[in-house]
């Protein structure tokens, strides 16, 4: 059973008679039904390309926010070879948003680090949907200078709401925490390589994309405020999300115009989550020829061009 | 009545400021309501002499403060494109920006100078919570790292003042960016050898927090200053608990270990003298060699013909 987006509402109900009518065919195998499922199969799938075509900013975010959209951990899992967690900031806990540890990249060991979401409601508590405390970040931290200490490239797979608004999380210095991680992002002599899949909510995304490429998906948003928190700050209205979305210009499409973003990489027709191997397997691949860009540049020029590539960032708007 | 009070009012206002003759010669305090006189309010940093509130000061103010003599000069910032998203809400963003500058009859939110501060050569930076509500963009990224260039190129301390309701908004992801942009120019200071301390004024929250505000060597914080990620209002909506009393505020910090000091205002300047001084291997200053700020008479005087009086000594 999918779970449609309120706009995909036409098409739920398309390719929900396609399912009834095939159920029913089942039930009575003297009904011939095929040539108007097909019939219907079509429509929905005209549809789907007719909506997914030209999403706009607003309902990106929605399917950024999918569900059953693939999360770290399915891309770790499908990815990955002999993923080893690594658990703990070694100071208080271990935070179950961020998940990390040492891996196999197509048998080049690298250490891996994301937010993961949960599937389920179990899940979704135990990774606190997502949104990292300090301990997440000085988890990140720990790992960044084990991968720089023996020499392993970094990927880091980010979905994130954003860092957890929490009184536990504030007492504990979420603000050093994020910072320090971006630190250690741009301190690093190894390879860094970070995909947005999902959510790269602000601050908390900013901790793990600090990186030398940058890759998003399709339908992933990166922004500095989430398009309701915005609306309720700039039209007093949290209603006003589409127009937030809009105006704040989170979309791969226009990231990359802007130089935030090296890389878009195409999403399956209706999303990652109609499609969930083809999407993580485009992933890899982005993540295999990123790496292969970065490949032979010492530990210093990596440094070096990832400050450059930060401090020249922004000299071009939307326009060029 | 709205274009008297939201436009004519205003510009009179910052006509009378800037020469400094208030038309009104009292203020009341945000924290006691106590009445004070104007120019004794102004003489102690706006710091209320009664209950000891912390109020806004303007960089300029608080740079004639810190500096010898008041004396500094300001360091240009790049230029960064305007309006690099065509932003626009309910009002566009150059409209917005074109309401503060005329209101606080600055460039931006971030000024930079350098001068000495107790015969201690320097490099000062102070965020402006009055410009949109000192909000980070590239404008401000760009302060610091022509900061830290400067302090690199001198070999001197950056102080950093830092006052922010967070990212701006109106510059979307561009905004963000400057976490790691300006995150990279503490690394310039670092890599240097270069003392980068920061004092963290009412309010600092937000990105800016998550980035400069909280890399310093040393970390200072003026009484009571809100310091946070996340403000009480969202935790509160979040969690749909209670907050204790002073959460969040500068000694709730300290208490929580996240910052080494907090000093009232008007003991700030001494203690950066001595702070800056023991980290660059300097002896300790006399106290005689101090000279009082705000008086020319006893400053230092002007390293280079560009140095000039930023604004006129008051009295």
């Amino acid at each position: 059973m999918t779970n449609y987006l309120d706009f995909e509402k036409p098409l739920a109900e398309i390719e929900g008679k396609a399912e009834e009518l095939r159920a029913m065919a089942r039930a009575n195998e003297e009904m011939d039904i095929e040539a108007e499922a097909a019939a219907l199969d079509k429509k929905a799938a005209d549809l789907l390309q007719d909506l997914y075509k030209s999403l706009t900013p607003w309902r990106k975010c929605q399917v950024a926010r999918h569900p059953e959209r693939p999360h770290c951990r399915d891309y770790i899992e499908a990815l990955f070879t002999e993923y080893t967690p690594l658990a703990g900031d070694r100071n208080f806990a271990d935070d179950h948003a961020v998940m990390g540890g040492l891996a196999r990249f197509n048998d080049q060991p690298v250490v891996v680090i994301g937010h993961e979401k949960g599937h389920d409601t179990k899940s979704r508590i135990l990774h606190n949907f997502g949104m990292a405390r300090p301990e997440g970040y000085r988890k990140a931290v720990r790992l960044m200078e084990l991968a720089d200490k023996f020499g392993l490239p970094v990927l880091t797979l980010v979905d994130t709401a954003g860092a957890y608004p929490g009184k536990g999380a504030e007492e504990r210095g979420q603000s050093e925490a994020i910072a320090r991680s971006t630190e250690k992002c741009l301190q690093i002599g190894v390879p860094l390589v970070s995909i947005i899949i999902g959510e790269g909510g602000s601050g908390g995304a900013v901790a793990f994309a600090t990186a030398d490429r940058v890759a998003m998906l399709e339908h992933s948003i990166y922004s500095v405020i989430s398009p309701e928190g915005c609306a309720s700050i700039l039209w007093k209205d949290s209603e006003k999300m589409r127009e937030a979305a809009e105006a704040l210009r989170l979309t791969a499409q226009d990231l990359e115009k802007l130089g935030v973003t090296d890389r878009v990489i195409p999403e399956p027709m209706g999303g990652a989550h109609r499609n969930r191997d083809a999407a993580i397997s485009a992933v890899g691949a982005t993540l295999k020829s990123l790496l292969a860009e970065l490949e032979g540049k010492t530990p210093k020029k990596l440094i070096k061009d990832r400050r450059r590539k930060y401090l020249d960032l922004g000299s071009k708007g939307l326009a060029a | 009545m709205n274009w008297i009070t939201n436009y004519v009012r205003p510009r009179i206002n910052s006509i009378f400021s800037r020469r400094d003759t208030p038309e009104n010669l009292w203020s009341k305090c945000d924290g006691c309501g106590t009445m004070l006189f104007h120019r004794e309010l102004r003489e102690n940093l706006n710091v209320c002499t009664s209950c000891g509130h912390h109020m806004a000061i303007t960089p300029r103010d608080r740079f004639t403060a810190l500096f010898d003599g008041g004396i500094f000069t300001e360091i240009d910032v790049p230029t960064p494109l305007e309006d690099p998203l065509k932003f626009r809400d309910q009002k566009k963003y150059p409209d917005r920006m074109k309401a503060a500058q005329k209101a606080t009859g600055e460039k931006e939110a971030m000024l930079v100078a350098e001068g000495e501060m107790g015969r201690t050569p320097i490099v000062a930076a102070a965020q402006d919570f009055s410009f949109m509500g000192g909000s980070m963009g590239m404008y401000v990224g760009n302060a610091i790292i022509a900061a830290a260039e400067r302090a690199v190129e001198l070999k001197r301390p950056l102080i950093l003042f830092s006052a922010a309701g967070g990212a701006r908004m109106q510059e979307g992801i561009l905004s963000l960016m400057q976490m790691p942009r300006t995150t990279v120019a503490v690394q310039m200071l670092k890599e240097a050898g270069l003392p980068y301390i920061v004092v963290l004024t009412h309010p600092t929250t937000g990105g800016v927090t998550a980035s400069y505000a909280m890399l310093g060597d040393v970390q200072i914080a003026e009484p009571n200053a809100l310091i946070c990620f996340a403000g009480p209002r969202v935790i509160e909506q979040t969690l749909g608990e209670k907050l204790p009393d002073g959460f969040q505020r500068a000694e709730y910090l300290l208490d929580h270990g996240m910052l080494d000091l907090v000093t009232p205002r008007t003991e700030l300047r001494d203690e950066l003298i001595t702070i800056t001084r023991m980290l660059m291997g300097q002896p300790p200053a006399v106290a005689g060699d101090l000279p009082a700020p705000g008086d020319v008479a006893d400053a230092t005087p002007p390293e280079t013909a560009e140095e000039q009086p930023a604004e006129a000594p008051q009295k």
